[in-house]
């Protein structure tokens, strides 16, 4: 190896020594743990695993509690994904009209949830959407309509989940786009009025072409942030009401740590991050063709 | 140069002289045997407090409390358990019992019973008692007991025309409707947390069957005394007599209970002092405890609660089991049902005038002798989630009790699946770690 070559492996060498002992490693050790059936059998004695294959994975397959996991996951990311990003961006977009006053004020406010402990902002929000005592269905009566039961009704408890993640983490996104908005270069949006285009014009032909790249990551961000549906669930409604509100991640974390089932957990973790990586390796090759990134 | 060399080697010398000195100074404080003690929660907090009396009758331990959260509790134990990083004596939850005897990582303690003066089994509910007993091996011993009756509002009842608590389930059923017929629509006869699988499962042990067959390797729901069991459970429902809501939405149910949401409760025996300090003065008359109707009369309850037990890799066992010794003391287990409200697992400590002088305590006395134990394999708290989904599902009318019942025993043989396969063909922890 020549000096130089040896050189450069040094300085990358650290760095590559803890990715390996930290993500490789047990990455591996994860998947050879997918093809087996651990559990407190397993952990009591080693002669009581088996190694099962793919079985793992095909009874995944055949589970009712697994598709209807993903259903609830798919709705999640769906009706979240879109939602957060359109928020964010007109929250965004109002924030960087010059016209707009105490930016910073509004800027804080509206980032503070993400901030926030998901725990505490969640108890406050299973009080607010109480059915008999929430605040919101108190509102809701002050302008004649009927209350919701919004956590106890397998048909709201997802919607109401929904809004508290968009509510929890469109401030996130709101900021990258606020820094998208702020690089595009002023000159454009000059020339644009000296030819007489109109403001929703200039934002469809300059804002939006110019935010690509910007919206492409908030949206794998997002996506990614989103099909990891876990915290929301286990704390405000604990998967209820009717198994409404599983997750994907939630239905592992109960197979894996609640049951020590630890093969069927990880199979069902390595089913997620097939899905990820595709949907969002699906989404970065769609708008490389159309010359967006 | 020179010197100061010479003087730092001199003063490294010093020091390793000193840290000689220092370590062979450290034989005179080993006498003490230093005990770690892994409680959860309140009663971790609480026990506490036992532990100065004991340590000054007992110069030569000092005890380590270790307080677990319940709901982290069986994952860490688990990990410890993987990681050989186990305490020397620790509070089980009894349904946890039989997976760590599975596992291989519990003492047996049926010899130091025989031979304790303190510890005396028959003085234990039999249930109770049971409840450590996996395969004839005693791996534990009860510290308190917990178990599911009926809170109700007498003064509701009485409106509703019923001078008493119900004694069978016909006459209970009775009661709600007429209470559901005394309160509308708004409010309800009894509240059975959707999300909770106690309610079903006590209604369960209630029935001749067990509801897991052939030692444990299948599950037993569609014999007919758990249809039974699903079918006055559903009936419930379908009559409104019970709101169908999970804890989630009813964050406070001892103010809904002041309120006349509901008049009948089943719960546990934490809430008597939760009622004491959180009804209003006026409502404290109104409420009294009974024990759980059964099918035809006085009916059985689950014998839930705690036991403390030794792990098989715990270097002091003697020390831990003089502790549990001390903590099964009618007069500390008194003391400990005055700084938590636990119930004490021996008939001895409910001969104390705070506990048999207490009308609200008098139904789980009575209860407790009635306890039975739920079906002892590590998969049970497993099968028993299945009882609250499978319930929520019934009450919301997605299942009939038929279904519910079939439901139950394909989640049941499924769960059990390993533990047949190792039944026939595995190897059991105990016997491969030699007995000890």
């Amino acid at each position: 190896m020549n000096p130089r070559r040896l050189t450069g492996w040094m300085f990358a060498g650290p760095a590559l020594a803890v990715m390996g002992v930290f993500f490789v490693l047990p990455v591996l050790g994860g998947f050879v743990l997918s093809l087996t059936d651990f559990d407190p059998y397993a952990l009591a004695n080693l002669h009581n695993l088996r190694f099962v294959g793919l079985g793992n994975y095909l009874a995944l397959l055949e589970r009712p509690a697994f598709w209807s996991a993903l259903g609830n996951t798919l709705y999640f990311v769906v009706a979240g994904v879109p939602l957060t990003m359109l928020l964010a961006l007109g929250a965004a977009l109002l924030l960087n009209q010059r016209l707009a006053r105490w930016q910073g004020f509004f800027r804080t406010a509206l980032f503070a949830p993400v901030v926030t402990t998901v725990v505490a902002a969640a108890v406050v929000w299973r009080y607010l959407f109480n059915t008999r005592f929430g605040l919101v269905n108190s509102w809701l009566a002050a302008i004649g309509l009927h209350p919701v039961d919004w956590l106890g009704d397998p048909h709201w408890a997802m919607p109401t989940l929904i809004l508290f993640g968009v509510w929890k983490n469109f401030g996130y996104d709101m900021v990258l786009f606020l820094a998208g908005l702020q690089a595009i270069p002023g000159e454009l949006y000059e020339a644009a009025r000296i030819d007489g285009a109109s403001a929703p014009r200039s934002f469809w032909h300059i804002t939006l072409p110019m935010l690509g790249p910007t919206t492409l990551m908030v949206g794998i961000l997002t996506l990614a942030g989103y099909f990891q549906l876990f915290a929301e669930p286990y704390v405000i409604t604990e998967g209820g009401p009717l198994q409404s509100t599983v997750s994907v991640l939630y239905l592992m974390y109960n197979d894996g740590f609640q049951w020590w089932d630890l093969g069927v957990a990880s199979a069902v973790a390595f089913v997620l991050f097939a899905l990820i990586f595709a949907i969002t390796s699906g989404l970065l090759a769609l708008t490389r063709r159309r010359g967006l990134a | 140069m020179k010197s100061a060399r010479a003087r730092v080697w001199r003063r490294t010398a010093l020091l390793a002289v000193l840290l000689l000195a220092a370590c062979r100074a450290t034989p005179d404080t080993s006498h003490v045997t230093t005990l770690t003690f892994w409680a959860m929660g309140r009663e971790g907090e609480s026990v506490r407090q036992l532990i100065p009396a004991f340590e000054r009758a007992h110069p030569d331990i000092h005890v380590r409390v270790d307080i677990l959260p319940w709901k982290g509790a069986h994952e860490k134990l688990l990990t410890a358990f993987a990681g050989d990083t186990t305490p020397d004596l620790c509070q089980l939850g009894n349904t946890w019992v039989a997976e760590l005897a599975a596992l291989g990582a519990l003492r047996p303690l049926g010899q130091r019973v025989r031979q304790s003066r303190v510890i005396d089994a028959s003085d234990y509910f039999p249930g109770i008692w049971d409840t450590n007993r996996i395969d004839g091996t005693l791996y534990g011993i009860p510290w308190y007991v917990d178990t599911r009756l009926l809170f109700y509002r007498s003064d509701l009842l009485a409106r509703a025309g019923f001078d008493h608590p119900p004694a069978s389930w016909a006459e209970w059923a009775q009661q709600m409707a007429a209470v559901k017929r005394l309160v509308g629509p708004d409010r309800y006869a009894i509240m059975l947390p959707l999300n909770e699988f106690e309610q079903l499962e006590s209604l369960g042990l209630q029935q001749d069957q067990p509801m897991l067959r052939d030692d444990g390797r299948y599950g037993n729901f569609q014999s007919a005394g758990f249809e039974q069991a699903l079918r006055f459970y559903d009936r419930i429902f379908q009559q409104h007599w019970a709101p169908k809501v999970t804890n989630a939405e009813v964050p406070n149910p001892w103010a809904e209970f002041g309120q006349g949401y509901f008049a009948f409760y089943l719960s546990g025996p934490w809430n008597i002092a939760e009622f004491r300090k959180r009804l209003p003065a006026d409502v404290q008359k109104d409420w009294a405890t009974a024990p759980l109707p059964g099918p035809d009369g006085p009916g059985a309850s689950l014998a839930g609660g705690s036991s403390l037990v030794i792990f098989r890799h715990s270097r002091h066992a003697a020390a831990a089991w003089a502790l549990i010794e001390y903590l099964s003391q009618p007069t500390v287990q008194l003391r400990f049902y005055q700084l938590v409200g636990d119930m004490p697992p021996r008939r001895a400590t409910w001969k104390f005038p705070a506990l048999a002088d207490d009308p609200a305590a008098h139904a789980f006395r009575v209860q407790l002798e009635r306890a039975r134990p739920v079906p002892k394999v590590p998969e049970w708290e497993r099968i028993a989630s299945q009882l609250a989904v499978t319930g929520e599902r019934m009450a919301h009318g997605e299942l009939t009790p038929d279904q519910a019942a079939r439901s139950l025993d394909r989640h049941a043989d499924a769960i059990l699946a390993k533990r047949r396969w190792v039944m026939d063909h595995g190897v059991p922890a105990s016997h491969a770690q030699g007995a000890p």
